[in-house]
């Protein structure tokens, strides 16, 4: 082997600018950040929950406005896009379903997530009070 | 028993040892993974309509604080931080890494340290919602 072996010279902080496979791996995880951003902004309103009356309603107050419907409409695409159904997607590979001799195809096991999904969001939605 | 069926006793014993622990945390960043692809879409959904301003009837003060304030509106909210949390952290640590951040222990200790925080945060508030 040689002594001085040729290493590709790759730079760690943009690699993945480089394949379009790997730009999506990156958006991918970057939704960790959106994970994060929506836990502390619950845990903030809990706080004002855990308060009083008047911090709640100033809580959904300070939520208010165009920038925050940009903000989260924008999220709810991305997240869709690059979290849940890609999740959605990979669920037969992370966690393959036998029954007896026969294994339950990949296309079953997506869309029982994407029902599950569905149902599970409707019943959120009504139990806030959107669907009455 | 002695010598090397000892030994390999032990050595087997620590394997399982890091197997366990290892599934451990591998399952806590799985159920993290799907609960958040599950409920924040419907998360985000609803943070979207406070934000027009038509505030839905389920998170007027009254109706959300009896459901935060019930044990089992206490357990769905606690464990969909705390998995979230836990997911979230554990993902940005490897996003720090693709960014070429090599500091793994600095990061690793910081982002666990966020979602520790976080965790404990949403047991504190929701056990002062009575």
């Amino acid at each position: 082997m040689s002594r001085n072996p040729y290493v590709r010279p790759i730079s760690t902080t943009t690699w993945y600018m480089r394949h379009g496979r790997y730009k999506v791996y990156v958006l991918r995880e970057l939704t960790s950040f959106l994970v994060m951003f929506y836990s502390f902004l619950t845990l903030v309103g809990l706080y004002a929950l855990s308060t009083s009356p008047e911090s709640w309603d100033a809580f959904l107050a300070s939520q208010q406005g165009v920038g925050m419907i940009i903000f989260h409409a924008v999220a709810l695409l991305y997240f869709l896009f690059f979290q849940t159904f890609p999740w959605f997607k990979l669920a037969p590979k992370a966690m393959p379903v036998q029954m007896g001799e026969t294994k339950v195809p990949d296309n079953a096991i997506i869309i029982g997530h994407y029902i599950a999904w569905a149902v599970l969001s409707l019943f959120i939605l009504w139990l806030a009070g959107v669907l009455s | 028993m002695g010598g090397v069926e000892s030994l390999y006793f032990v050595a087997g014993g620590s394997i399982v040892m890091t197997i366990a622990k290892k599934a451990v945390v591998w399952g806590l960043f799985a159920a993290g993974g799907t609960l958040s692809s599950f409920l924040f879409p419907v998360l985000i959904a609803l943070f979207l309509l406070i934000a027009t301003g038509n505030v839905p009837e389920g998170l007027q003060f009254e109706q959300f604080h009896t459901f935060a304030a019930s044990w089992l509106g206490k357990a769905c909210l606690f464990i969909v931080l705390f998995l979230s949390l836990w997911h979230a952290a554990h993902r940005l640590r490897v996003v720090a890494h693709d960014f070429g951040i090599r500091k793994d222990t600095l990061v690793a200790n910081t982002v666990y340290a966020v979602a520790a925080i976080g965790t404990v945060l949403a047991a504190f508030y929701l056990f002062s919602i009575r």
